[in-house]
């Protein structure tokens, strides 16, 4: 299957940008936490940012940093330490990885920015829509740091979203207000809010159409550039640089559209990723569908940034309707569909599903799923084991011969 | 005697009567020592399946006939395995490496034959090793010293998918070869001790090292050793059931069935139905390769 005369990756010139987003957001951090000029707060990756956001708080992302320690992959030098303090390998490694590091008293910061440690926070709050492992992972710092830890018990497993369900999680949301203007010192503003969540949504359409350019055949770019500008979506959003970012990113895809660049030279097949990215082996992973001339045009993952729900006119019902609608959030059939539609706007020839050991939330082979789908769509899908961050789990040849083996399939068809 | 190694005694080859050696020795490319065309009647095509354990070598015919084979341990340096396998199995074949044409190498270390035209997942030539054998739909279920694997193929020779074991031993050569160790018995003996089995125990540890945890028990219980054999034996159908469906024809492949034929016995039991085993099932994986480099000649464009 290897061919000689390797296609390259092609770098965008957006990264530069990129970049200094990124740098900016972590300094920001970095200076509030040493001068008290901001109050932080931590929240899970769909967590109410919007509302922290709009009450004047700096928000910092615990699983940006795990990914950054997946991606780094000295994960593996941290999750052993968590391990031993109590916290399982079988539970999310974001988890383990984060908090051995955190216990080791390192971050991955420092290489990247010269940061020395996470940024102090004056509070917590996750929302359980996505899993439990969030609420302990939150509590373990809110007892170390001695700082209140807020939640939203969110429904999960949901076929179709009722207005119950979004009552629901908007009533805990507006619970929490009066606990965040304590700590946050200030009354929240709704005038504020408004025009936050008008600028979540932005970046959430932005987000959504710069993924979208991928329907093009060929592809001007793959899942795994995908996971690297996916940055402003996930630490940013309900800011205008994200918005900002996203716009500058989407010219220069309309453009490599125009000009018929393909991400993939000579792209052969188009295929879905589902599940968690193998953040310590992305790179490899590119270069290798690369070589087997496979786009991987469209990801679960990637697509759970796309919150189309937000309205600035109703923030706190939006809010909710939002959180709750993600992907994670949802029933079997429910994933299903969505992931059926877009094999159809993607064109897509094939499915691989991840099956991350440590994280069954984002592990949708594990009820019979790629056997349905394949029967339904009449689509190749491949299961593939491996983690998002925990390399012991990861069995280089096997995933390698696994997806040479399901390529030499598509060709047979 | 032979001591086995998951899958295939350390030597065993076919054997040739001709005593041609080529040039081979060198690294890769200076193969073809003739510049001469190789006629289609005098041409061979060969297959290296480089396992994880074992190194197998094939040479076929434009008749698709095995006409010479190897297998030895892959040891540390598998380049050095497939040269050497090759040698020896174009001499068992009596062909002298002018003759080869066409080479695909496949296996764990199928991008370390420094002579091969052409690499091949070992999946997609297990198929195709089988297939020929049995040009039928079927479920081919590949046992071998480090993994196995389930591979559905349609009735005109294309796969329609496949699952290869997770990351544990159990179910694989491995894990016989660990547990023959706890047991003090030569791996080779396992099949006719098992068929000697007068009773059934069940094994159900899910992974290697608590078998032997099991194993130790069933020792100390006084079982007999015949009746642990079976055990493992069982066992590793066992491992192999919970994988995947094995619908309609099942054919058997790998040095495991090779060295195990009762295993193809357990499993007809345990599916109430016949299960097909090729002739040297070891030499499948190389056998599939080789059929794809007579097949994949003229393709090579693309
Ligand atoms: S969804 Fe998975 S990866 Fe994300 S925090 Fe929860 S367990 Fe960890």
């Amino acid at each position: 299957m290897s061919t000689s005369g390797l296609p390259q990756r092609k770098e965008f010139r957006a990264t530069a940008r990129l970049k200094q987003l990124m740098a900016d957001h972590f300094h920001q951090l970095d200076e509030a936490a040493k001068t008290g000029s901001a109050k932080i707060a931590w929240c899970t990756s769909v967590g109410p940012a919007e509302l922290l956001r709009a009450m004047g708080f700096l928000v910092y992302f615990p699983e940006n940093h795990g990914a950054m320690l997946g991606a780094t992959r000295t994960a593996m030098d941290y999750i052993p330490a968590a391990n031993a303090a109590g916290y399982s390998p079988d539970i999310c490694s974001y988890l383990t990885s984060d908090v051995g590091a955190f216990l080791r008293g390192e971050t991955p910061l420092r290489r990247a920015y010269g940061i020395e440690r996470v940024p102090r926070p004056d509070v917590l709050v996750y929302n359980t829509n996505q899993c439990r492992d969030v609420q302990d992972w939150f509590h373990f710092y809110g007892r170390r740091f001695g700082v209140p830890v807020l939640g939203i018990s969110s429904p999960r497993g949901v076929e179709e979203l009722s207005s119950v369900h979004i009552a629901d999680v908007a009533a805990q949301l507006e619970a929490m207000v009066p606990a965040l203007e304590k700590i946050a010192g200030r009354p929240l503003d709704m005038d504020r809010l408004r025009e936050v969540v008008a600028l979540s949504k932005r970046c959430s359409d932005l987000w959504k159409e710069v993924l979208d350019t991928a329907r093009s055949v060929p592809s001007p770019w793959t899942f795994f550039d995908h996971t690297i500008h996916m940055g402003p979506a996930v630490v940013a959003r309900g800011t205008p640089e994200a918005v900002e970012y996203y716009e500058i990113l989407l010219e220069e895809l309309r453009e490599r559209i125009e000009q018929g660049m393909a991400a993939v030279d000579g792209e052969r097949h188009r295929l879905y990723w589902e599940g968690m990215p193998i953040w310590g082996k992305l790179r490899d992973l590119a270069n290798l569908f690369m070589d087997l001339r496979c786009c991987i045009v469209a990801s679960t993952y990637c697509n759970s940034w796309i919150f189309s729900a937000f309205d600035p006119e109703d923030p706190f019902r939006s809010m909710a309707h939002a959180y709750t609608d993600i992907f994670i959030c949802h029933a079997e059939p429910w994933k299903e569909r969505y992931i059926e539609e877009r094999i159809r706007e993607f064109q897509v020839d094939g499915i691989l599903f991840h099956d991350a050991k440590t994280c069954p939330n984002n592990s949708n082979s594990r009820y019979g799923m790629p056997q349905r789908l394949q029967e339904r769509l009449g689509l190749p899908a491949l299961v593939v084991h491996g983690d998002l961050n925990d390399l012991r789990c990861y069995s280089e040849e096997q995933v390698r011969t696994n997806i040479e083996a399901f390529v030499e399939q598509l060709e047979e068809r | 005697m032979i001591h086995i190694i998951y899958g295939g005694g350390v030597r065993d080859s076919m054997k040739g009567d001709a005593t041609a050696k080529g040039a081979l020795q060198g690294s890769g490319g200076g193969l073809r020592t003739s510049g001469i065309a190789v006629g289609e009647a005098d041409a061979v095509w060969v297959g290296v399946d480089v396992g994880a354990c074992a190194t197998k070598v094939v040479v076929i015919d434009a008749r698709r006939d095995m006409r010479g084979y190897h297998v030895l341990r892959s040891g540390v340096d598998y380049a050095a395995a497939s040269r050497e396998g090759l040698e020896q199995a174009l001499d068992a074949a009596g062909v002298p490496p002018g003759r080869i044409r066409r080479v695909t190498s496949t296996g764990y270390g199928r991008n370390n034959v420094p002579f091969a035209d052409e690499v091949r997942t070992e999946i997609g030539c297990h198929m195709k090793g089988c297939f020929h054998y049995h040009p039928h739909a079927a479920t081919i279920v590949d046992i071998g010293g480090q993994d196995c694997k389930v591979i559905h193929v349609d009735d005109r020779g294309r796969r329609v998918g496949f699952k290869m074991n997770r990351k544990c031993a159990a179910g694989t050569g491995a894990f016989l070869e660990e547990t023959a160790l706890r047991l003090g018995v030569d791996l080779s003996r396992l099949d006719s001790l098992a068929r000697g089995a007068s009773k059934r125990i069940r094994l159900g540890a899910y992974c290697t090292v608590f078998s032997a945890t099991e194993i130790l028990a069933l020792i100390r219980r006084g079982e007999s050793l015949e009746d642990i054999a079976r055990g493992l034996l069982e066992s590793v159908v066992q491992r192999i059931l919970e994988m995947d469906p094995l619908e309609g024809t099942v054919i058997l492949s790998g040095g495991v069935i090779h060295h195990n034929p009762f295993l193809a016995r357990i499993l007809e039991e345990k599916l109430g139905r016949e299960v097909v085993v090729p002739p040297r099932p070891q030499f499948m994986g190389a056998f599939g390769a080789a059929l794809y480099a007579l097949e994949g000649e003229g393709e090579e464009a693309s």
